[in-house]
């Protein structure tokens, strides 16, 4: 028996006019999980967030939220989800507890317990002694702590996080993630788009690789590096003239490369003796991302 | 997998949903109310003082009316109409082009369905109240009171949702904020004009008395004068009613199909 799933998309498709931003779209989200969604800008992550919560309606394939079937049973599935959107969409001229007050409505939490889920958000977004800051007062990381912590006032089964961290300082970053990471210990279920490979790499149990609306890869970040990028990495750096070198060489005994600005990584050299020197290192998401999104491959 | 729980119903017009739109709303509110207040005050203020002490120089009566008791009730339809369709038109846009608020509603268990039609409660609601401001402030200058000022609230109320609902279509069908111009100097102004809140139509040529009778700010100003001071006209006045009813229920629908349109893909 399988593991229960809180998301379930079957060749799910998204047209916009002549764009098709989701292409027949796999994807499973196994219940107590967190689900990586890595992709270049563009490459239909958002688009899925919004399918899932029904702010965008699929031209065809199937979509399971919590067992609900969308769009039609999309207002049950949403009452047991939580959404961070991508952009702040805080009211700006309430204070943080007014903020929670809003949303403990629209989730239709009870007058009995509104007050104990308001002051837990509030913990969770350590902003206990903010209660009555505005939110135009607040720092940026504030404001996207309490955007997650809005999402989580209803104690949800699941939880959609939309590029949770961009645009953020890496320190505040961190916060974030130690955020999602307590959420992830606590069982929640998470869905989380980004495309920062360190994000998916550190807080998601399988990631799943978009590139244009479709799937390239899914897996855990350690079985996807093996299966694309093998175990090591060899990085050479120098001139532009020697890294064409560098990359005509390794092409030739059968080795993908690929270019990171300022070096050529030459992948799978695995234990080969090979005769350029460079540094070796693991190989890691990013080689496969790369190589799966970025670059052809060659 | 999981099944399908068949005991929760989906339900149209969850009295929840509207709840937690209207508590944004009214949460909201205590943070601008000073302002609003303000300006829904003092603008028929001094529309009162204006027409009263211009035209009322000039005019001492109009169909055996103080003419400041006829401008009083006159432009509680004027009031009405600030109140309603300019916040269903800029506070629509607003919140769903730059502050992204319907986004996030619509993420949580509300439909659009019950999105606008709680915006529309709510502006309906304000304007019902800000209606009777001009009303008010003609009693300060000599308006009889009446029991049937009581009922103006509610008459309010009534066109303020149509009016609310009509801008929030405008918002939903328009891609930017020009396109607003358009409605106020082509729809807005003519019908406010042939409402005879500040003149009465009957010297107008027959063909703008026609036009009137479908101008619902008309029979919102002819319902006001006839609550307040010159008493129900019988069926006349049901018919007016009915005008302002149907009115209201045909901009509530066109306002969703508009906002399905623009918050759903």
């Amino acid at each position: 028996m399988t593991r229960e799933l809180a998301i379930r998309l079957r060749g799910a498709v998204k047209r916009y006019g002549p764009i098709t931003a989701v292409d027949g779209l796999d994807l499973d989200v196994p219940m107590g999980t967190c689900v990586g969604l890595l992709g270049p800008n563009g490459a239909g992550k958002s688009t899925t967030m919004r399918l899932l919560t029904a702010q965008a309606i699929a031209d065809e394939g199937e979509i399971e939220v919590l067992g609900f079937r969308l769009p039609g049973e999309s207002k049950m599935a949403r009452a047991q989800c939580g959404v961070t959107p991508q952009l702040d969409n805080l009211d700006t001229t309430l204070t943080v507890q007014q903020n929670l007050l809003v949303f403990a409505h629209l989730y239709r939490i009870g007058r009995a317990d509104r007050k104990a889920a308001i002051e837990r958000a509030l913990e969770l977004a350590l902003l206990t002694d903010r209660r009555d800051t505005r939110i135009d007062k607040l720092s940026g990381g504030m404001r996207r702590r309490l955007l997650i912590a809005r999402a989580l006032i209803h104690g949800p089964r699941l939880v959609l996080l939309d590029e949770p961290t961009v645009g953020l300082d890496p320190q505040v970053r961190q916060g974030i993630w130690a955020l999602i990471d307590k959420l992830r210990s606590e069982g929640t279920t998470i869905l989380m788009s980004t495309h920062y490979i360190e994000e998916a790499q550190r807080l998601a149990d399988t990631v799943l690789i978009m590139s244009h609306g479709e799937a390239v890869a899914v897996g855990p970040p350690p079985e996807l590096v093996r299966e694309h990028a093998g175990q090591e990495a060899l990085e050479v750096y120098g001139p532009p003239a020697r890294l064409v070198e560098v990359e005509v060489e390794a092409q030739a005994s059968g080795l993908r490369t690929r270019r990171t600005g300022t070096s050529v990584s030459i992948l799978g050299t695995d234990g080969h003796r090979f005769g350029i020197d460079g540094e070796r290192r693991p190989a890691n998401l990013e080689d496969v991302f790369v190589l799966l999104t970025g670059e052809e491959i060659h | 997998m999981a099944t399908v729980e068949s005991t929760q119903r989906i339900g149209r017009l969850e009295g929840s949903a509207l709840t937690g739109v209207l508590v944004r709303e009214v949460v909201n509110y205590s943070s601008y109310w000073k302002s609003s207040t303000f300006s829904s005050t003092v603008e028929p203020t001094i529309y009162l003082l204006a027409f009263g002490f211009g035209f009322g120089s000039l005019v001492s009566t109009i169909g055996g009316l103080d003419y400041v008791d006829f401008v009083g009730t006159g432009t509680v339809a004027t009031a009405v109409l600030f109140s309603s369709a300019f916040p269903g038109m800029f506070g629509t846009f607003v919140k769903y082009q730059f502050q992204r608020t319907y986004d996030a509603i619509l993420a949580a268990p509300v439909d659009t369905e019950e999105l606008v039609t709680a915006e529309a409660v709510w502006i309906a609601t304000r304007a019902g109240v800000y209606g009777c401001v001009p009303m008010l402030v003609a009693m300060a200058f000599g308006l009889d009171p009446s029991w049937g000022m009581l009922t103006v609230p509610l008459i309010a109320w009534i066109a303020g949702f149509g009016w609310a609902c009509f801008g929030i279509s405008i918002a939903g069908f328009s891609k930017s904020f020009e396109n607003f111009n358009y409605v106020v100097s082509a729809v807005l102004t003519p019908l406010f004009l042939l409402a005879g809140s500040f003149f009465p139509l009957d010297e107008f040529p027959r063909w703008a008395r026609v036009l009137a009778q479908l101008n619902p700010l008309h029979h919102l100003v002819v319902l006001v004068r006839d609550a307040v001071i010159y008493g129900w006209d019988g069926w006349t006045d049901v018919a007016r009613l009915g005008v302002l009813v149907g009115f209201g229920f045909a901009m509530w629908r066109i306002a969703i199909i508009a906002m399905t349109r623009k918050l759903v893909d």
